[in-house]
């Protein structure tokens, strides 16, 4: 194409960014259309890609189309093998991709939708996709090492220690708070109940299916399994209208809550093949088919956004969960900015698939690029709602009240409208019995969802709609949750193998069932104090799940640095030093006042006093004062924990920044451990086409 | 019009086996007639799997590592 006509459409990309960016930043009116956020995300991840990700691929990673890659090298017709760029693109965003970048930012439309969309562009662009492509070429240049095995190669036994306690902390963390976003969406709520019930046995068959049945027959099985969960929707409104099952599938929350520990556990122990491989296929393609499908239902209704710019909660009052814009935006929403997790998947599966270095933009920027759009998508599903609707659904009992009358009161007295009967119809809408307090993101981004689906599809289909999404997020939340408990019984059984080496064997039966139950127990109990306490748990668990996927993400982004300085790039050094920067700034911050604040919303120590106070001098209620105790050995808990966090964090950064001096003074440190350059031999047209 | 919607079919379907892994046993028999048959096989080389067998090693291997994200 001609250069200057080239020059002309950027300028234009840029422009047309600038003006969406500064309408939505700027306007301060009744409401503002949707289509203004996709095109400032869409023209910035554009201009993004198109000059940063490519500076950095050319300049500061000196990427080689003529070097073999692992996949070249170490092929072995498996788990090594040069794959077509875009099945390679498909799979790295299918692991990327969970249900992260959909809570988050439904819970940071507290603050209103100005904060977290900024962040999500910001942070994604200069942070998240920079982090997974420098983590992915770091990785291919040394034969699809894992972020561990990198970490103690290059920076030290410490560093790789700590990633590797990191990752297994944030696992359990992670766990627990997805557990209650589902426990929170079925709550009450036969239908949900029954078709998350539901998805069970359809994977277990798909499973058998591709196992047994016809072996290896993966689209087939999935086609069926595709239509079973969509028909266990439609089965679950039958189940609703149907007094005798209705009961059977209407449950408090404590009681979920144990089915999920038990099958969490039976999902850990069981073989893959039963549950866990085939509820992947199955979240995989609902994943992407309910992505494509809400795209390109907010392209056709450019529904409005209703909640303000900036609400007051910036101030640290919000009733989701507390703390000021500063630094809690950043740690809410990790998934679709900045996720530390990300780094263990550019350092694991993908870079053993990728034929061509030049891919490494595409598949580690690019991807995370879409993650991001998800999040914007999530973002807008959640502020669309009138922000009196988005509270009624998101604020714990604990906050607003236990009766809808109180909780309507007091969310008008923040000056959203909101009435009982509006909240009564759009539950009857939805097929729900109430929609009040079902804190944790999933129902109000499931109402939002529905009402974009139902304008754009068809609205006499709402509650189906809702139900379809509800189902969309406990499938794959449920996915995470097997693949997760399956992953940290892998890391405990390895560290217990250094001890007892019989533990180490993955097939060991008692050791399979001691280690699943020690991961269980732990997140479990984490999902059990969430579920009892009144505020929600959400509150509690989610800054602290942020906080460590930060610092994971902090860990990720310190090896790179120290990569960078030990090849010799210091001058480039600040493409992930900025980053890091930052992430140390709002981690540490937020851990900090987490820690000592003396607000009880925030600090865990500030809230602990004053449950014991109250507890001491008689003032709770009787349901309050018997879970008193547990919930104040759990904000004890809490803290120590955020102080381990932070102490490992600062451990790796001290450990990478004095690798760093040592290298610039010339004093010994760790060799590069990039393996020597090969030219490749792979007539590569057939893979990148 | 019927042509092009062949011909991108035909573009994307494999694409959408390969993703899947539904032609994943096919792609093992082509890596496998490619390196150990031409080279001669010899006592060290795997004996080739049936679909079945192949499926049900390729499957658990995939559930090794960290496969999903948050």
């Amino acid at each position: 194409m001609n250069e200057n006509l080239k020059i002309i459409i950027w300028l234009a990309v840029g422009l047309l960014g600038t003006i969406a960016l500064s309408t939505i930043a700027l306007n301060r009116g009744e409401s503002i259309n949707a289509l203004w956020l996709i095109t400032a995300a869409v023209c910035i991840y554009a201009i993004a890609y198109r000059f940063y990700a490519a500076w950095i691929a050319t300049k500061v990673l000196v990427i080689d189309e003529t070097r073999a890659t692992p996949a070249e090298r170490l092929d072995n017709g498996r788990d090594f093998i040069p794959t077509n760029k875009w099945v390679v693109f498909g799979h790295h965003f299918a692991a990327i991709a969970g249900p992260g970048p959909l809570v988050g930012p439904t819970l940071a439309a507290q603050f209103g939708y100005l904060p977290g969309t900024l962040w999500i562009l910001i942070g994604a662009v200069l942070g998240g996709a920079v982090q997974d492509m420098v983590t992915l070429f770091f990785s291919i240049r040394r034969d699809g090492r894992s972020l561990g095995q990198m970490a103690r190669d290059e920076i030290g036994v410490i560093g790789g220690t700590a990633a590797l306690v990191g990752t297994f902390m944030i696992m359990i963390i992670l766990i627990a708070v997805l557990g209650l976003v589902v426990v929170n969406a079925m709550k009450h709520s036969p239908w949900a109940t029954s078709t998350v019930a539901a998805t069970i046995p359809i994977a277990m068959f798909i499973g058998l299916y591709m196992r047994s049945i016809r072996p290896g027959r993966v689209l087939e099985a999935s086609a069926i399994g595709v239509v079973l969960l969509l028909l266990s929707v439609l089965a679950g409104g039958w189940v609703d209208h149907n007094e005798t099952l209705r009961a059977l599938f209407d449950h408090e929350g404590l009681p979920l809550a144990y089915a999920i520990i038990v099958y969490g556990f039976a999902a850990a122990v069981l073989p893959v093949w039963l549950l866990l491989a085939p509820r992947d296929y199955l979240s995989t393609y609902m994943k992407l088919g309910t992505v494509v499908a809400l795209a390109i239902a907010i392209v056709m209704m450019r529904p409005e956004i209703h909640m303000p710019a900036l609400t007051q909660f910036t101030d640290g009052t919000g009733p989701i969960f507390g703390g000021k814009l500063f630094p809690f935006v950043f740690i809410t929403i990790a998934c679709g900015a900045i996720s530390g997790f990300h780094a263990l998947i550019s350092s694991g599966t993908t870079p053993k698939l990728l034929g061509n270095e030049r891919d490494i933009r595409m598949i580690g920027y690019g991807a995370m690029l879409l993650e991001s759009f998800v999040a914007i998508m999530a973002m807008i599903a959640a502020t669309v709602l009138e922000p009196g609707v988005f509270f009624a659904i998101n604020s714990p009992s604990g906050v607003v009240g236990k009766e809808a009358i109180d909780a309507v009161a007091k969310i008008n007295s923040w000056g959203f409208a909101v009435t009982v009967e509006q909240m009564n119809q759009l539950a009857k809408d939805m097929g729900e019995s109430s929609l009040f307090a079902r804190t944790g993101g999933a129902p109000s981004l499931a109402v939002g969802m529905a009402s974009i689906f139902g304008n754009a599809f068809g609205k006499s289909l709402l509650a189906l709609w809702y139900h379809f999404a509800i189902m969309f997020e406990a499938i794959f939340i449920l996915t995470t949750l097997d693949a997760g408990t399956r992953v940290g019984r892998f890391m405990l059984q390895d560290m217990l193998g250094n001890f007892i080496k019989k533990l180490g064997e993955t097939s060991y039966m008692p050791s399979v069932i001691i280690t699943s139950a020690l991961v269980v127990a732990g997140w479990g109990y984490f999902l059990y104090i969430g579920v009892i306490d009144p505020n929600g748990g959400v509150n509690i668990l989610w800054p602290l799940f942020g906080i460590a996927n930060q610092m994971l993400a902090a860990i990720a982004l310190c090896v790179s640095t120290g990569i960078l300085v030990k090849s010799g790039k210091l001058r480039y050094a600040w493409v992930t030093g900025l980053p890091l920067a930052w992430l140390v700034t709002i981690t540490s911050t937020a851990a900090w006042q987490k820690i000592f604040s003396d607000d009880i919303r925030v600090g865990f120590f500030a809230a602990a006093n004053d449950l014991s106070s109250k507890l001491a001098n008689g003032v709770l209620p009787a349901d309050k004062a018997a879970v008193a105790p547990q919930l104040i050995f759990n904000q004890h808990l809490d803290a120590y924990l955020t102080m381990f966090f932070v102490t490992v964090l600062w451990v790796v950064i001290i450990d990478m920044l004095a690798v760093c001096i040592y290298c610039l003074k010339d004093k010994p440190v760790l060799p590069l451990s990039e393996v020597p350059y090969r030219a490749t031999q792979l007539d590569d047209s057939w893979v990148r086409d | 019009m019927i042509k092009r919607v062949k011909n991108f079919w035909h573009c994307i379907w494999p694409m959408i086996r390969q993703l899947s892994g539904d032609d994943a046993y096919e792609r093992y028999l082509k890596h496998f007639l490619d390196h150990h048959v031409e080279s001669g096989a010899s006592e060290t080389t795997a004996p080739l799997l049936s679909r079945e067998e192949f499926f049900r090693q390729w499957q658990d291997g995939k559930w090794k590592g960290v496969k999903r994200c948050c």
